[in-house]
Protein backbone atom coordinates (compact mmCIF):
# COMPACT_ATOMS: atom_id res chain seq x y z
CA UNK A 1 0.00 0.00 0.00
CA UNK A 2 1.15 3.73 -0.73
CA UNK A 3 -0.21 6.25 1.04
CA UNK A 4 -3.11 8.96 -0.95
CA UNK A 5 -0.65 12.02 -1.09
CA UNK A 6 2.61 9.58 -2.78
CA UNK A 7 -0.13 8.33 -4.95
CA UNK A 8 -1.31 11.73 -6.34
CA UNK A 9 2.53 12.18 -6.65
CA UNK A 10 2.91 9.73 -9.17
CA UNK A 11 -0.21 10.34 -10.97
CA UNK A 12 0.63 14.12 -11.55
CA UNK A 13 4.31 12.45 -12.91
CA UNK A 14 1.99 10.42 -15.03
CA UNK A 15 0.50 13.48 -16.54
CA UNK A 16 3.92 15.24 -16.76
CA UNK A 17 4.93 12.68 -18.82
CA UNK A 18 2.00 12.85 -21.17
CA UNK A 19 2.32 16.36 -21.63
CA UNK A 20 6.07 15.68 -22.66
CA UNK A 21 4.47 13.67 -24.96
CA UNK A 22 2.69 16.07 -26.34
CA UNK A 23 5.48 18.51 -26.70
CA UNK A 24 7.80 16.37 -28.39
CA UNK A 25 5.31 16.48 -31.57
CA UNK A 26 6.41 19.86 -32.47
CA UNK A 27 9.49 17.94 -34.40
CA UNK A 28 9.37 14.83 -35.89
CA UNK A 29 13.15 14.34 -34.37
CA UNK A 30 11.66 14.67 -30.89
CA UNK A 31 8.45 12.83 -31.45
CA UNK A 32 9.85 9.25 -30.71
CA UNK A 33 11.27 10.05 -27.81
CA UNK A 34 7.80 11.85 -26.77
CA UNK A 35 5.86 8.66 -27.44
CA UNK A 36 8.15 7.15 -24.99
CA UNK A 37 7.40 9.55 -22.64
CA UNK A 38 3.66 8.84 -22.77
CA UNK A 39 4.54 5.01 -22.96
CA UNK A 40 6.57 5.80 -19.44
CA UNK A 41 3.91 7.73 -18.08
CA UNK A 42 0.89 5.15 -18.63
CA UNK A 43 3.32 2.64 -17.00
CA UNK A 44 3.36 4.57 -14.01
CA UNK A 45 -0.39 5.28 -13.95
CA UNK A 46 -1.53 1.61 -14.09
CA UNK A 47 1.30 0.46 -11.67
CA UNK A 48 0.95 2.85 -8.57
CA UNK A 49 -2.99 2.16 -9.18
CA UNK A 50 -2.54 -1.64 -8.58
CA UNK A 51 -0.18 -1.22 -5.78
CA UNK A 52 -2.75 1.43 -3.69
CA UNK A 53 -5.63 -1.11 -4.20
CA UNK A 54 -2.96 -3.75 -2.96
CA UNK A 55 -5.21 -6.25 -3.54
CA UNK A 56 -3.48 -9.36 -4.90
CA UNK A 57 -6.10 -12.11 -4.51
CA UNK A 58 -7.75 -13.83 -7.65
CA UNK A 59 -9.28 -10.19 -8.73
CA UNK A 60 -5.17 -9.50 -9.64
CA UNK A 61 -5.25 -12.47 -12.21
CA UNK A 62 -8.31 -11.77 -13.66
CA UNK A 63 -6.66 -8.04 -14.23
CA UNK A 64 -3.03 -9.35 -15.70
CA UNK A 65 -5.39 -11.64 -18.05
CA UNK A 66 -7.29 -8.88 -18.91
CA UNK A 67 -4.40 -6.77 -19.93
CA UNK A 68 -2.69 -9.69 -21.79
CA UNK A 69 -5.70 -10.17 -23.88
CA UNK A 70 -6.76 -6.60 -24.74
CA UNK A 71 -2.73 -5.85 -25.18
CA UNK A 72 -2.42 -8.49 -27.71
CA UNK A 73 -5.75 -7.26 -29.31
CA UNK A 74 -4.24 -3.54 -29.71
CA UNK A 75 -0.92 -4.70 -30.53
CA UNK A 76 -1.64 -6.93 -33.38
CA UNK A 77 -4.12 -4.52 -34.75
CA UNK A 78 -1.49 -1.69 -34.38
CA UNK A 79 1.03 -3.56 -36.50
CA UNK A 80 -1.48 -5.20 -39.02
CA UNK A 81 -3.84 -1.88 -40.31
CA UNK A 82 -2.63 -0.22 -43.65
CA UNK A 83 -1.94 3.32 -43.29
CA UNK A 84 -4.92 3.95 -45.19
CA UNK A 85 -7.08 3.00 -42.57
CA UNK A 86 -6.14 5.05 -39.73
CA UNK A 87 -8.81 7.29 -39.94
CA UNK A 88 -11.24 4.10 -39.09
CA UNK A 89 -8.31 3.02 -36.92
CA UNK A 90 -8.51 6.29 -34.76
CA UNK A 91 -12.58 6.55 -35.16
CA UNK A 92 -12.68 2.79 -33.96
CA UNK A 93 -10.15 3.30 -30.80
CA UNK A 94 -12.14 6.69 -30.09
CA UNK A 95 -15.33 4.17 -29.24
CA UNK A 96 -13.43 2.02 -27.25
CA UNK A 97 -12.54 5.35 -24.84
CA UNK A 98 -15.71 6.13 -24.83
CA UNK A 99 -17.50 3.07 -23.52
CA UNK A 100 -14.43 2.11 -21.35
CA UNK A 101 -15.97 5.88 -19.99
CA UNK A 102 -19.30 4.39 -19.41
CA UNK A 103 -18.31 1.54 -17.79
CA UNK A 104 -15.96 3.08 -15.41
CA UNK A 105 -19.03 4.88 -14.38
CA UNK A 106 -21.47 2.49 -14.19
CA UNK A 107 -19.38 0.52 -12.11
CA UNK A 108 -18.67 3.77 -10.10
CA UNK A 109 -22.28 4.49 -9.47
CA UNK A 110 -23.31 0.86 -8.68
CA UNK A 111 -20.53 0.53 -6.00
CA UNK A 112 -19.91 4.16 -4.79
CA UNK A 113 -18.14 3.38 -1.48
CA UNK A 114 -14.84 1.90 -3.45
CA UNK A 115 -14.27 5.56 -4.55
CA UNK A 116 -15.09 7.22 -1.75
CA UNK A 117 -18.44 8.46 -3.25
CA UNK A 118 -20.87 7.91 -0.55
CA UNK A 119 -23.50 4.71 -0.46
CA UNK A 120 -25.65 3.49 -3.27
CA UNK A 121 -28.96 5.96 -2.92
CA UNK A 122 -26.83 7.93 -1.34
CA UNK A 123 -23.73 9.16 -3.29
CA UNK A 124 -22.39 12.38 -3.07
CA UNK A 125 -24.13 15.15 -5.72
CA UNK A 126 -20.89 16.28 -6.85
CA UNK A 127 -19.32 12.97 -7.53
CA UNK A 128 -23.09 11.99 -9.18
CA UNK A 129 -22.61 15.29 -11.43
CA UNK A 130 -19.46 14.45 -12.23
CA UNK A 131 -20.32 10.93 -12.91
CA UNK A 132 -23.38 11.28 -15.07
CA UNK A 133 -21.43 14.32 -17.41
CA UNK A 134 -18.38 11.44 -17.82
CA UNK A 135 -21.32 8.47 -18.80
CA UNK A 136 -22.87 10.99 -21.43
CA UNK A 137 -20.09 12.42 -22.86
CA UNK A 138 -18.40 8.92 -22.82
CA UNK A 139 -22.01 7.38 -24.90
CA UNK A 140 -22.10 10.08 -27.04
CA UNK A 141 -18.26 9.40 -28.09
CA UNK A 142 -19.14 5.72 -28.11
CA UNK A 143 -21.78 5.64 -30.44
CA UNK A 144 -20.85 8.87 -32.43
CA UNK A 145 -17.71 6.94 -33.02
CA UNK A 146 -18.84 3.93 -34.52
CA UNK A 147 -20.71 5.52 -36.91
CA UNK A 148 -17.93 7.57 -37.84
CA UNK A 149 -15.57 4.60 -38.43
CA UNK A 150 -18.75 2.79 -40.55
CA UNK A 151 -18.83 6.17 -42.85
CA UNK A 152 -15.17 5.96 -43.17
CA UNK A 153 -14.84 2.18 -43.81
CA UNK A 154 -17.72 3.03 -46.45
CA UNK A 155 -19.86 0.16 -44.73
CA UNK A 156 -22.38 3.13 -43.76
CA UNK A 157 -22.79 5.47 -47.05
CA UNK A 158 -20.68 8.71 -46.45
CA UNK A 159 -23.79 10.80 -47.77
CA UNK A 160 -25.07 12.95 -44.66
CA UNK A 161 -28.78 11.72 -43.47
CA UNK A 162 -30.89 14.30 -42.43
CA UNK A 163 -34.90 14.30 -41.71
CA UNK A 164 -36.96 16.37 -40.72
CA UNK A 165 -37.00 18.50 -37.37
CA UNK A 166 -33.67 16.89 -36.82
CA UNK A 167 -32.09 19.54 -34.84
CA UNK A 168 -35.41 19.79 -33.23
CA UNK A 169 -34.55 16.28 -31.89
CA UNK A 170 -31.34 16.79 -30.90
CA UNK A 171 -32.10 19.95 -28.95
CA UNK A 172 -34.92 18.42 -27.39
CA UNK A 173 -32.64 14.73 -26.44
CA UNK A 174 -29.96 17.68 -25.03
CA UNK A 175 -32.34 19.27 -22.40
CA UNK A 176 -33.98 16.39 -21.72
CA UNK A 177 -30.00 14.96 -20.46
CA UNK A 178 -29.75 17.95 -18.26
CA UNK A 179 -33.58 17.52 -16.48
CA UNK A 180 -32.23 14.21 -15.96
CA UNK A 181 -29.00 14.58 -14.49
CA UNK A 182 -30.88 16.83 -12.12
CA UNK A 183 -33.33 14.76 -11.36
CA UNK A 184 -30.97 11.67 -10.86
CA UNK A 185 -29.11 14.31 -8.08
CA UNK A 186 -32.40 15.06 -6.32
CA UNK A 187 -33.98 11.19 -6.07
CA UNK A 188 -31.15 9.27 -6.58
CA UNK A 189 -33.26 6.77 -8.48
CA UNK A 190 -31.02 4.30 -10.83
CA UNK A 191 -33.78 4.52 -13.63
CA UNK A 192 -32.56 8.05 -14.16
CA UNK A 193 -28.70 7.14 -15.02
CA UNK A 194 -29.93 4.32 -17.32
CA UNK A 195 -31.61 6.42 -19.11
CA UNK A 196 -29.19 8.91 -19.21
CA UNK A 197 -27.05 6.41 -20.53
CA UNK A 198 -29.49 5.45 -23.35
CA UNK A 199 -30.43 8.96 -24.69
CA UNK A 200 -26.39 9.76 -25.03
CA UNK A 201 -25.69 6.29 -26.94
CA UNK A 202 -28.83 7.87 -29.12
CA UNK A 203 -27.37 11.64 -29.48
CA UNK A 204 -23.83 10.19 -30.65
CA UNK A 205 -25.84 8.41 -33.40
CA UNK A 206 -27.85 11.62 -34.48
CA UNK A 207 -25.00 13.68 -33.78
CA UNK A 208 -22.82 12.70 -36.64
CA UNK A 209 -25.40 10.77 -39.46
CA UNK A 210 -25.96 14.51 -41.00
CA UNK A 211 -22.39 14.93 -41.63
CA UNK A 212 -20.78 13.96 -45.00
CA UNK A 213 -17.66 12.44 -45.37
CA UNK A 214 -15.37 14.87 -46.28
CA UNK A 215 -16.03 16.31 -42.92
CA UNK A 216 -15.08 13.61 -40.80
CA UNK A 217 -11.51 15.56 -40.10
CA UNK A 218 -13.83 17.77 -38.19
CA UNK A 219 -15.87 14.55 -36.47
CA UNK A 220 -13.04 12.64 -35.87
CA UNK A 221 -11.24 15.49 -34.12
CA UNK A 222 -14.42 16.57 -32.48
CA UNK A 223 -15.05 12.62 -31.22
CA UNK A 224 -10.74 13.09 -30.14
CA UNK A 225 -11.94 16.01 -27.88
CA UNK A 226 -15.03 14.14 -26.47
CA UNK A 227 -13.03 11.55 -25.63
CA UNK A 228 -10.89 14.09 -23.46
CA UNK A 229 -13.88 15.35 -21.76
CA UNK A 230 -15.23 12.38 -21.10
CA UNK A 231 -11.94 11.20 -19.57
CA UNK A 232 -11.80 14.30 -17.13
CA UNK A 233 -15.26 13.90 -16.29
CA UNK A 234 -14.38 10.37 -14.65
CA UNK A 235 -11.35 12.00 -13.34
CA UNK A 236 -13.37 14.35 -11.19
CA UNK A 237 -15.14 11.62 -9.85
CA UNK A 238 -12.62 9.61 -9.10
CA UNK A 239 -10.43 12.55 -7.86
CA UNK A 240 -7.67 11.04 -10.08
CA UNK A 241 -5.55 13.64 -11.12
CA UNK A 242 -3.68 11.87 -14.13
CA UNK A 243 -7.21 11.34 -15.55
CA UNK A 244 -7.96 15.41 -15.02
CA UNK A 245 -4.65 16.34 -16.39
CA UNK A 246 -5.02 13.93 -19.25
CA UNK A 247 -8.51 14.97 -19.75
CA UNK A 248 -7.81 18.64 -20.51
CA UNK A 249 -5.39 17.72 -22.56
CA UNK A 250 -6.81 15.46 -25.24
CA UNK A 251 -9.61 17.38 -24.59
CA UNK A 252 -8.03 20.92 -26.34
CA UNK A 253 -6.36 19.04 -28.45
CA UNK A 254 -8.91 18.04 -30.31
CA UNK A 255 -10.76 20.87 -30.20
CA UNK A 256 -7.79 23.15 -31.60
CA UNK A 257 -7.66 19.90 -34.54
CA UNK A 258 -11.77 20.78 -34.80
CA UNK A 259 -10.59 24.33 -35.56
CA UNK A 260 -7.72 23.76 -37.68
CA UNK A 261 -10.08 21.99 -39.82
CA UNK A 262 -13.05 24.18 -39.83
CA UNK A 263 -10.91 26.92 -40.69
CA UNK A 264 -9.32 24.76 -43.69
CA UNK A 265 -12.60 25.01 -44.99
CA UNK A 266 -13.59 28.23 -43.67
CA UNK A 267 -16.77 26.94 -42.39
CA UNK A 268 -17.59 27.28 -38.82
CA UNK A 269 -17.90 24.59 -36.30
CA UNK A 270 -21.64 24.71 -35.95
CA UNK A 271 -22.16 24.77 -39.57
CA UNK A 272 -19.83 21.51 -39.87
CA UNK A 273 -21.81 20.02 -36.82
CA UNK A 274 -25.66 21.02 -38.26
CA UNK A 275 -24.95 18.89 -41.10
CA UNK A 276 -24.94 18.12 -45.32
CA UNK A 277 -22.86 20.46 -47.52
CA UNK A 278 -23.45 18.21 -50.87
CA UNK A 279 -27.26 17.95 -49.24
CA UNK A 280 -28.41 21.38 -50.22
CA UNK A 281 -25.82 22.29 -53.09
CA UNK A 282 -27.12 20.21 -55.57
CA UNK A 283 -29.16 21.72 -57.27
CA UNK A 284 -26.76 24.61 -58.29
CA UNK A 285 -24.27 21.79 -59.21
CA UNK A 286 -26.84 20.48 -61.87
CA UNK A 287 -27.46 23.77 -63.28
CA UNK A 288 -24.39 24.82 -64.77
CA UNK A 289 -23.53 21.28 -66.47
CA UNK A 290 -23.44 22.99 -69.67
CA UNK A 291 -20.24 21.08 -72.08
CA UNK A 292 -17.20 22.73 -71.58
CA UNK A 293 -14.21 21.66 -73.70
CA UNK A 294 -11.57 19.96 -71.97
CA UNK A 295 -7.92 19.01 -72.88
CA UNK A 296 -7.78 15.24 -72.45
CA UNK A 297 -4.06 13.57 -71.73
CA UNK A 298 -2.54 10.43 -71.52
CA UNK A 299 0.53 9.29 -69.71
CA UNK A 300 3.86 9.95 -72.47
CA UNK A 301 2.41 13.49 -72.51
CA UNK A 302 2.59 13.92 -68.59
CA UNK A 303 5.68 12.14 -68.68
CA UNK A 304 7.19 14.39 -71.35
CA UNK A 305 5.85 17.81 -69.32
CA UNK A 306 7.30 16.72 -66.46
CA UNK A 307 10.57 15.17 -67.33
CA UNK A 308 11.08 18.88 -69.04
CA UNK A 309 10.11 20.91 -66.22
CA UNK A 310 12.49 22.43 -63.40
CA UNK A 311 10.05 22.31 -61.08
CA UNK A 312 6.88 20.39 -60.35
CA UNK A 313 4.64 20.59 -57.10
CA UNK A 314 2.37 17.40 -56.34
CA UNK A 315 -0.83 18.09 -54.98
CA UNK A 316 -2.40 15.07 -52.94
CA UNK A 317 -5.79 14.47 -51.90
CA UNK A 318 -8.56 11.40 -50.78
CA UNK A 319 -8.14 9.63 -53.68
CA UNK A 320 -4.33 9.13 -53.58
CA UNK A 321 -5.17 7.62 -50.16
CA UNK A 322 -8.55 5.36 -51.95
CA UNK A 323 -6.08 4.53 -54.60
CA UNK A 324 -3.44 3.44 -52.84
CA UNK A 325 -1.33 5.50 -55.34
CA UNK A 326 1.00 7.15 -52.69
CA UNK A 327 3.91 4.39 -53.26
CA UNK A 328 3.60 4.54 -57.05
CA UNK A 329 4.22 8.79 -56.92
CA UNK A 330 7.29 8.22 -54.39
CA UNK A 331 8.40 5.85 -57.63
CA UNK A 332 7.16 8.70 -60.12
CA UNK A 333 9.10 11.46 -58.24
CA UNK A 334 12.38 9.21 -57.90
CA UNK A 335 12.37 9.34 -61.87
CA UNK A 336 12.13 12.87 -61.82
CA UNK A 337 14.27 13.48 -59.82
CA UNK A 338 16.56 11.69 -61.57
CA UNK A 339 16.25 14.25 -64.36
CA UNK A 340 16.83 16.95 -62.20
CA UNK A 341 13.74 18.03 -61.76
CA UNK A 342 12.94 19.62 -58.31
CA UNK A 343 9.80 18.11 -56.91
CA UNK A 344 7.91 19.35 -53.72
CA UNK A 345 4.47 18.23 -51.93
CA UNK A 346 1.81 20.61 -51.09
CA UNK A 347 -0.59 19.38 -48.35
CA UNK A 348 -4.42 21.42 -48.03
CA UNK A 349 -5.08 21.23 -44.63
CA UNK A 350 -8.42 18.97 -45.20
CA UNK A 351 -7.10 16.83 -47.63
CA UNK A 352 -8.07 12.69 -46.70
CA UNK A 353 -10.10 12.18 -43.88
CA UNK A 354 -8.42 13.07 -40.84
CA UNK A 355 -5.06 15.97 -39.96
CA UNK A 356 -2.12 15.05 -41.27
CA UNK A 357 -3.33 11.91 -42.67
CA UNK A 358 -1.69 12.81 -46.60
CA UNK A 359 1.04 13.35 -44.63
CA UNK A 360 1.51 10.27 -43.04
CA UNK A 361 0.41 8.16 -46.24
CA UNK A 362 3.77 9.90 -47.57
CA UNK A 363 6.31 9.24 -44.93
CA UNK A 364 4.80 5.85 -45.20
CA UNK A 365 5.95 5.55 -48.93
CA UNK A 366 9.42 7.29 -47.67
CA UNK A 367 9.19 10.62 -48.30
CA UNK A 368 11.00 12.73 -46.56
CA UNK A 369 9.18 15.24 -44.42
CA UNK A 370 11.06 17.88 -45.39
CA UNK A 371 9.77 17.95 -49.30
CA UNK A 372 6.43 18.23 -47.60
CA UNK A 373 4.57 21.65 -47.05
CA UNK A 374 1.96 23.17 -45.26
CA UNK A 375 -0.26 25.26 -47.72
CA UNK A 376 0.41 28.99 -46.18
CA UNK A 377 4.40 27.30 -46.68
CA UNK A 378 3.99 26.43 -50.87
CA UNK A 379 1.10 28.47 -52.13
CA UNK A 380 3.70 31.21 -53.43
CA UNK A 381 5.96 28.96 -55.05
CA UNK A 382 2.99 27.77 -57.68
CA UNK A 383 3.72 30.57 -59.57
CA UNK A 384 7.57 29.65 -60.35
CA UNK A 385 6.43 26.10 -60.42
CA UNK A 386 6.22 24.29 -64.25
CA UNK A 387 3.67 21.60 -63.48
CA UNK A 388 1.70 20.86 -60.70
CA UNK A 389 0.28 17.28 -60.17
CA UNK A 390 -3.14 17.08 -58.69
CA UNK A 391 -3.47 13.45 -57.52
CA UNK A 392 -6.98 13.05 -55.69
CA UNK A 393 -7.58 16.12 -54.30
CA UNK A 394 -10.42 18.39 -56.37
CA UNK A 395 -11.93 21.06 -54.30
CA UNK A 396 -9.17 22.47 -52.35
CA UNK A 397 -7.80 23.32 -56.02
CA UNK A 398 -10.73 25.23 -56.94
CA UNK A 399 -10.08 28.85 -57.69
CA UNK A 400 -13.67 29.51 -57.85
CA UNK A 401 -13.00 30.10 -53.68
CA UNK A 402 -11.10 33.30 -54.51
CA UNK A 403 -13.52 34.44 -57.30
CA UNK A 404 -16.90 33.81 -57.02
CA UNK A 405 -18.74 34.97 -53.54
CA UNK A 406 -21.97 32.99 -54.76
CA UNK A 407 -19.84 29.71 -54.12
CA UNK A 408 -20.53 27.56 -51.06
CA UNK A 409 -16.93 27.01 -51.00
CA UNK A 410 -15.94 31.12 -51.56
CA UNK A 411 -13.29 31.96 -48.87
CA UNK A 412 -12.14 28.42 -48.32
CA UNK A 413 -8.31 28.70 -48.49
CA UNK A 414 -7.07 26.67 -51.29
CA UNK A 415 -3.94 25.95 -53.24
CA UNK A 416 -2.93 28.25 -56.05
CA UNK A 417 -2.57 25.23 -58.71
CA UNK A 418 -3.65 27.11 -61.58
CA UNK A 419 -0.83 30.13 -61.48
CA UNK A 420 1.62 26.88 -62.07
CA UNK A 421 2.49 26.79 -65.93
CA UNK A 422 0.86 23.45 -66.38
CA UNK A 423 -1.34 21.16 -64.45
CA UNK A 424 -1.78 17.59 -64.77
CA UNK A 425 -5.17 16.64 -63.29
CA UNK A 426 -5.56 13.01 -62.09
CA UNK A 427 -8.91 12.59 -61.57
CA UNK A 428 -11.65 9.03 -62.96
CA UNK A 429 -14.44 11.63 -64.44
CA UNK A 430 -15.37 15.55 -64.31
CA UNK A 431 -18.07 15.09 -61.46
CA UNK A 432 -17.87 17.34 -59.27
CA UNK A 433 -16.27 16.65 -55.66
CA UNK A 434 -17.27 16.50 -52.12
CA UNK A 435 -18.83 20.09 -52.29
CA UNK A 436 -20.71 19.36 -55.39
CA UNK A 437 -19.23 22.24 -57.28
CA UNK A 438 -17.50 22.27 -60.82
CA UNK A 439 -14.20 22.97 -60.73
CA UNK A 440 -12.90 25.53 -63.06
CA UNK A 441 -9.52 24.21 -63.22
CA UNK A 442 -10.51 21.23 -65.88
CA UNK A 443 -11.59 23.44 -68.37
CA UNK A 444 -8.78 25.96 -68.48
CA UNK A 445 -5.77 25.75 -71.38
CA UNK A 446 -3.47 24.99 -69.03
CA UNK A 447 -4.90 22.07 -67.64
CA UNK A 448 -4.45 18.54 -69.07
CA UNK A 449 -6.80 16.09 -67.44
CA UNK A 450 -5.37 12.13 -67.23
CA UNK A 451 -8.88 10.52 -67.05
CA UNK A 452 -7.88 7.41 -65.23
CA UNK A 453 -6.95 5.86 -61.68
CA UNK A 454 -4.90 7.65 -60.10
CA UNK A 455 -2.63 4.64 -59.19
CA UNK A 456 -2.82 3.39 -63.01
CA UNK A 457 -1.78 6.73 -63.99
CA UNK A 458 0.90 7.30 -61.52
CA UNK A 459 2.86 3.85 -62.77
CA UNK A 460 2.00 4.13 -66.52
CA UNK A 461 4.17 7.71 -66.42
CA UNK A 462 6.35 5.82 -64.38
CA UNK A 463 6.99 3.85 -67.07
CA UNK A 464 7.32 6.41 -70.06
CA UNK A 465 9.71 8.53 -68.16
CA UNK B 1 -12.32 28.57 6.10
CA UNK B 2 -11.39 25.55 4.05
CA UNK B 3 -10.83 25.26 0.16
CA UNK B 4 -12.91 22.01 -0.98
CA UNK B 5 -10.23 20.33 -2.61
CA UNK B 6 -12.84 20.21 -5.50
CA UNK B 7 -11.81 23.78 -6.11
CA UNK B 8 -8.06 22.52 -6.34
CA UNK B 9 -8.77 20.00 -9.15
CA UNK B 10 -10.96 22.31 -11.03
CA UNK B 11 -7.53 24.35 -11.05
CA UNK B 12 -5.73 21.31 -12.54
CA UNK B 13 -8.11 21.09 -14.87
CA UNK B 14 -8.38 24.47 -15.87
CA UNK B 15 -4.56 25.17 -16.12
CA UNK B 16 -4.09 21.59 -18.28
CA UNK B 17 -6.58 23.05 -20.43
CA UNK B 18 -4.07 25.81 -21.16
CA UNK B 19 -1.53 23.65 -20.98
CA UNK B 20 -3.18 21.44 -23.60
CA UNK B 21 -4.13 24.88 -25.77
CA UNK B 22 -0.17 25.90 -25.89
CA UNK B 23 0.90 22.68 -26.78
CA UNK B 24 -0.88 21.46 -28.97
CA UNK B 25 -0.44 24.87 -31.19
CA UNK B 26 3.20 24.12 -31.38
CA UNK B 27 2.39 20.76 -32.64
CA UNK B 28 3.43 20.45 -36.60
CA UNK B 29 0.35 19.68 -38.84
CA UNK B 30 2.44 16.87 -40.54
CA UNK B 31 2.40 15.15 -37.47
CA UNK B 32 -1.54 15.56 -36.32
CA UNK B 33 -2.27 11.95 -37.17
CA UNK B 34 0.36 10.71 -34.56
CA UNK B 35 -1.12 13.56 -32.76
CA UNK B 36 -4.60 12.02 -32.38
CA UNK B 37 -3.57 8.72 -32.18
CA UNK B 38 -1.18 9.37 -28.83
CA UNK B 39 -3.97 11.59 -27.65
CA UNK B 40 -5.89 8.43 -27.93
CA UNK B 41 -3.18 6.14 -25.81
CA UNK B 42 -3.32 8.51 -23.11
CA UNK B 43 -6.72 8.94 -22.78
CA UNK B 44 -6.88 5.20 -21.93
CA UNK B 45 -5.54 6.01 -18.48
CA UNK B 46 -8.91 5.49 -17.36
CA UNK B 47 -8.00 2.66 -17.31
CA UNK B 48 -7.01 3.56 -14.01
CA UNK B 49 -10.83 3.81 -12.67
CA UNK B 50 -11.22 0.91 -14.28
CA UNK B 51 -8.76 -0.98 -11.84
CA UNK B 52 -10.20 0.03 -8.94
CA UNK B 53 -13.79 -0.98 -10.04
CA UNK B 54 -12.05 -4.19 -10.64
CA UNK B 55 -10.46 -4.93 -7.97
CA UNK B 56 -12.81 -3.71 -5.63
CA UNK B 57 -13.99 -5.64 -2.62
CA UNK B 58 -11.33 -8.35 -2.17
CA UNK B 59 -11.97 -12.36 -3.64
CA UNK B 60 -15.12 -12.76 -2.36
CA UNK B 61 -17.22 -10.94 -4.70
CA UNK B 62 -15.35 -10.48 -7.62
CA UNK B 63 -17.60 -11.02 -9.66
CA UNK B 64 -20.46 -8.58 -9.08
CA UNK B 65 -21.59 -6.60 -11.52
CA UNK B 66 -19.33 -3.19 -10.87
CA UNK B 67 -16.13 -5.61 -10.97
CA UNK B 68 -17.64 -6.88 -14.31
CA UNK B 69 -18.16 -3.78 -15.69
CA UNK B 70 -14.41 -2.48 -14.43
CA UNK B 71 -13.15 -5.95 -16.05
CA UNK B 72 -14.39 -4.90 -19.61
CA UNK B 73 -13.15 -1.82 -19.23
CA UNK B 74 -9.82 -3.21 -18.61
CA UNK B 75 -10.13 -4.89 -21.94
CA UNK B 76 -11.23 -1.84 -23.88
CA UNK B 77 -8.62 0.22 -22.26
CA UNK B 78 -5.98 -2.15 -22.56
CA UNK B 79 -6.33 -2.49 -26.34
CA UNK B 80 -6.47 1.41 -26.47
CA UNK B 81 -2.94 1.69 -24.82
CA UNK B 82 -1.42 -0.83 -26.53
CA UNK B 83 -2.72 -0.17 -30.04
CA UNK B 84 -2.51 3.90 -29.60
CA UNK B 85 1.18 3.67 -28.73
CA UNK B 86 2.36 1.26 -30.91
CA UNK B 87 0.21 2.48 -33.96
CA UNK B 88 2.26 6.15 -33.38
CA UNK B 89 5.11 4.77 -32.54
CA UNK B 90 4.85 2.98 -36.03
CA UNK B 91 3.96 5.61 -37.94
CA UNK B 92 6.55 8.38 -35.98
CA UNK B 93 9.58 5.63 -37.30
CA UNK B 94 8.01 6.41 -41.14
CA UNK B 95 9.42 10.54 -40.61
CA UNK B 96 12.54 10.66 -42.45
CA UNK B 97 14.50 13.32 -43.30
CA UNK B 98 15.76 13.70 -46.87
CA UNK B 99 19.15 11.01 -46.51
CA UNK B 100 21.40 12.61 -49.76
CA UNK B 101 21.94 16.59 -49.24
CA UNK B 102 23.50 17.42 -52.42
Amino acid sequence: MISANLLAVFYMVSGVLFILALRGLSSPETSRQGNLFGILGMAIAIVVTIISVGNFSTGFLILLVLLLIGGSIGSFIAFKIPMTAMPELVAGFHSLVGLAAVFVAISAFLNPEVFNLGNPGDIKIASLIEMSLGAAIGAITFTGSIIAFLKLRGIMSGSPITFFGQHYLNLILGISLIGLIFYLCKTQVDTWFWTIIAISLLVGILLIIPIGGADMPVVISMLNSYSGWAAAGIGFTLENTALIITGALVGSSGAILSYIMCKGMNRSFFNVILGGWGATDQTSSSSSKEQKPVKNGNADDAAFLMKNASSVIIVPGYGMAVAQAQHALREMVDALKKNGVKVSYAIHPVAGRMPGHMNVLLAEANVPYDEVFELEEINNDFANCDVAYVIGANDVTNPIAKSDPQSPIYGMPVLDVEKSKSVLFVKRSLSPGYAGIDNDLFYRDNTLMLFADAKKMTEEIVKSL
Amino acid sequence: MEIDPFIFRLSIFILSIFIGYYVVWSVTPSLHTPLMSVTNAISSVIIVGAIIAALAGGSENIFDTANIFGYLAIILAAVNIFGGFLVTQRMLAMYKKKKDKK
